[in-house]
């Protein structure tokens, strides 16, 4: 056996040793010396012109930062670029319906010049075709309004202000001030911002990121609760305060969201990731002048066609499944009907019922089609006739036993449910295990129960339903 | 053992960094976050990823390609970094790269509107490797905040080209693309300013470089290891020790990396 390099080794270790323990400020020595060579440098070759000149950045910081003003104007922000999504989605929302659904119309009128057989015109329009309708009327005009808005904020260089005013709340919960800046990035997607937690050094704080990435909703689920919030919570006020009734649900969601993120991140660093947080300096970058037209071209093709493709991709073959499972029979009762049933009582404790539960679950790939397939399990039943309309679709959830508290919980369950099937996978292979995507779905699902239930029972003592 | 060359150490990260060049030039991108890494990426490879205005932005190392004069590069987006004494992840992933993935050359983006934060990962980056071109990006606001960079003079000191550019207008690309092609050929060459330490340092260093050198050979820069060493980067001295466990089952006769 030849031990040269095992030598060379235990020589370079105990040079290291020898050194390290004689003189303990080598490494600190190092960096110093870097540090001072670059200042060295840097003062050697830049003039500075005019010290005079007002440093916007440092003015505006000010005031988006303070204590005082930083959370109104951060709430009042979010408020108002949910008004507009959701006033400007209403009317393109409903041109869109009508126009689809007039389509739907025509193309069963060409199924029955065929003599096409029913369970044909059943899988492709009235599963198939109808679920896309909704996907695109219900969810593309709100996402083509958001997403420049959101990118639009994301290019000025509000966001990291956004993790700054937050930064002092995720180390009082006991985890990194970073996690601010991954959880904004998980409004984009949930995966990215999990993928994004690699800023954070700490295993322990990096872990507590990812689990609670998933508690603020992904560019996937933002239509799902706007459209919820338009179509359903809006109605509930007075006609000319719906839009803004609607906006402050929606504000109160990710608020929602943020605290549960907060909760839980204290939570897990008492129990299952004791530790004590470590410190860092957030950075906040200079503000930059956004490139609109490219925000605009970017936004709606990165984005907005992005979530909408997938949306399709998956709702359509969910459609047509949806649509089979609601028209074959096991004895006198549908699949889907024995399904819902099975699901129900444990539905109605949480305020929703089994066909949301059964959205919820064949929403798993992708959380953008929970919303279709509920409404396509709810017309499944029958009784619906014309629904060409967003106020026909209110109507649906209504005669489907919806109240206020079926709103609110569902958008709650949307909010806190385990993440989309990409989010899991992302965690697998971040964390390298399969113990914390389970984790993280185990956790999760209790938290998005646990408060549905607490709010069912509450509203239900109080005789507020 | 189950210890091969392939599941250990430097192995490991070269297999990792061990990109399908098919013969394309590597080019590694290097900076602080939020200095305009991707928009330059983009600017060069003509793609259009959204960029945002976020430090941390990117924590994976893109991929793209281009070509200039005939000649194809590929070029390596890393996580944008203050340092490279490998503090978290990305920082690690950066620092690897531009170690163990051999890029012909590395371009370190900086912010010209805070040059003295940005110059300490040039000076990093500088003691890794010659080939460094250094890009001073933002021109634009530092001339909006009064700042005047006398780029010859940082040229000079640094030994490596320096290049005014404002990548989101697509200013001071071409001279960029100029100089890493004149870099490729050896038209260009370059004189890096090596930062040198106390003397208990430097002489440490020596010790430990003539050791290191038998278990390594020439392929890597001992110099740098040896100050990580110094500095007590665990992540290193893992590797170090992953390829002593390889050479001593091998013999010393086995070659490490063929």
């Amino acid at each position: 056996m030849n031990n040269t390099p095992q030598k060379s080794y235990n020589k370079i270790e105990k040079l290291v040793n020898d050194k390290i323990n004689n003189n303990p400020s080598f490494g600190d020595n190092i960096v110093t010396s870097i540090y001072q060579k670059a200042e060295k440098i840097a003062k050697d070759v830049v003039t500075v012109n005019d010290e005079k000149k007002v440093d916007w950045d440092k003015k505006v910081d000010k005031i988006l930062t303070s204590k005082i003003t930083g959370y109104p104007i951060m709430l009042i922000l979010l408020g108002v670029v949910f008004w507009i999504t959701i006033q400007g989605a209403n009317y393109p929302s409903e041109v869109l319906a009508s126009i689809l659904f007039g389509i739907e119309g025509e193309l069963t009128e060409f199924f029955i010049s065929l003599n096409a057989p029913k369970w044909l015109h059943g899988l492709l329009v009235l599963g198939m075709y109808r679920t896309l309708a909704w996907v695109v009327s219900v969810m593309l005009p709100p996402m083509a309004i958001f997403f420049p808005l959101f990118t639009l904020m994301e290019d000025l260089g509000y966001l990291p202000r956004v993790a700054f005013n937050l930064d002092n709340l995720f180390r009082k919960a006991g985890a990194h001030g970073k996690q601010a800046l991954t959880m904004s990035m998980g409004f984009g997607c949930n995966a990215a911002g999990i993928v994004a937690c690699r800023i954070i050094d700490s295993p322990r704080e990096r872990l507590i990121a990812i689990i609670t990435n998933n508690y603020v909703p992904c560019n996937g689920r933002f239509p799902t609760l706007i459209a919820i919030s338009m179509i359903f919570m809006g109605s509930l006020a007075a006609s000319h305060f719906s839009s803004v009734f609607a906006s402050l649900s929606v504000v109160s969601m990710i608020l929602i969201g943020i605290l549960v993120t907060l909760l839980v991140s204290k939570f897990l660093s008492k129990t299952f990731l004791k530790g004590v947080p470590s410190s860092f300096t957030l950075e906040l970058p200079p503000y930059r002048k956004p490139q609109v037209g490219r925000i605009l071209i970017r936004s709606l093709i990165d984005r907005t066609l992005f979530v909408l493709g997938r949306a399709v991709m998956v709702a359509a073959p969910a459609g047509a499944i949806t649509w089979l499972v609601a028209n074959i029979t096991i004895g006198d009762v549908s699949i889907l009907n024995h399904a819902a049933s099975f699901l129900d009582p444990l539905g109605k404790l949480l305020g929703l019922d089994g066909f949301i539960l059964m959205a919820f679950i064949l929403g798993l790939p992708a959380n953008e089609i929970v919303l279709p397939i509920l409404i396509m399990s709810y017309m499944s039943q029958g009784a619906m006739l014309e629904l060409d309309s967003l106020t026909a679709l209110k109507n649906l959830l209504i005669n489907n036993g919806w109240t206020w508290v079926t709103g609110l919980n569902f958008m709650l369950f949307s909010l806190l449910h385990f993440p989309c099937g990409t989010t899991l996978l992302t965690i697998r292979k971040e964390t390298n295990s399969l113990k914390w995507p389970f984790f993280t779905f185990l956790i999760t699902t209790a938290t998005a129960v646990l408060v549905t239930f607490i709010i069912n029972i509450t509203t239900n003592l109080l005789g507020l339903v | 053992m189950g210890l091969t060359n392939q599941s250990t150490g430097l192995s490991l990260l070269k297999q990792k960094f061990d990109i399908e060049t098919d013969n394309k030039t590597v080019i590694a991108l290097a900076g602080n976050p939020n200095t305009g890494k991707s928009t330059l990426f983009n600017a060069l490879t003509g793609l259009n990823q959204h960029t945002g205005n976020w430090p941390g932005k990117t924590v994976t190392n893109a991929k793209g390609t281009f070509k200039y004069k005939g000649k194809e590069f590929l070029i390596v987006d890393l996580p944008g970094t203050y340092s490279l004494l490998a503090n978290s992840t990305d920082e690690e992933v950066a620092r690897d790269f531009i170690c163990f993935g051999n890029p012909e050359i590395t371009i370190v983006i900086t912010d010209s509107t805070c040059l003295e934060r940005n110059l300490n990962l040039v000076l990093q980056v500088m003691e890794i490797t010659d080939k460094v071109i250094v890009c001073l990006n933002l021109m634009d606001e530092a001339k909006r905040k009064g700042l005047e960079i006398d780029v010859k003079k940082l040229e000079e000191k640094l030994g490596v080209p320096v290049i005014p550019t404002i990548a989101r207008e697509e200013k001071g690309i071409g001279r960029l693309l100029e100089t890493i092609y004149k870099m490729t050929n050896g038209e260009i060459k370059t004189n890096p300013f090596k930062l040198k330490y106390n003397e208990q340092i430097e002489s440490t260093v020596k010790e430990i470089e003539k050791e290191l050198v038998k278990i390594l050979g020439s392929q890597f820069n001992t110099r740098w290891l040896a100050l990580r060493l110094i500095d007590g980067d665990k992540a290193i001295i893992n590797s170090i020790k992953d390829i002593i466990t390889i050479k001593s089952s091998k013999g010393i006769g086995g070659k490490l990396y063929e």
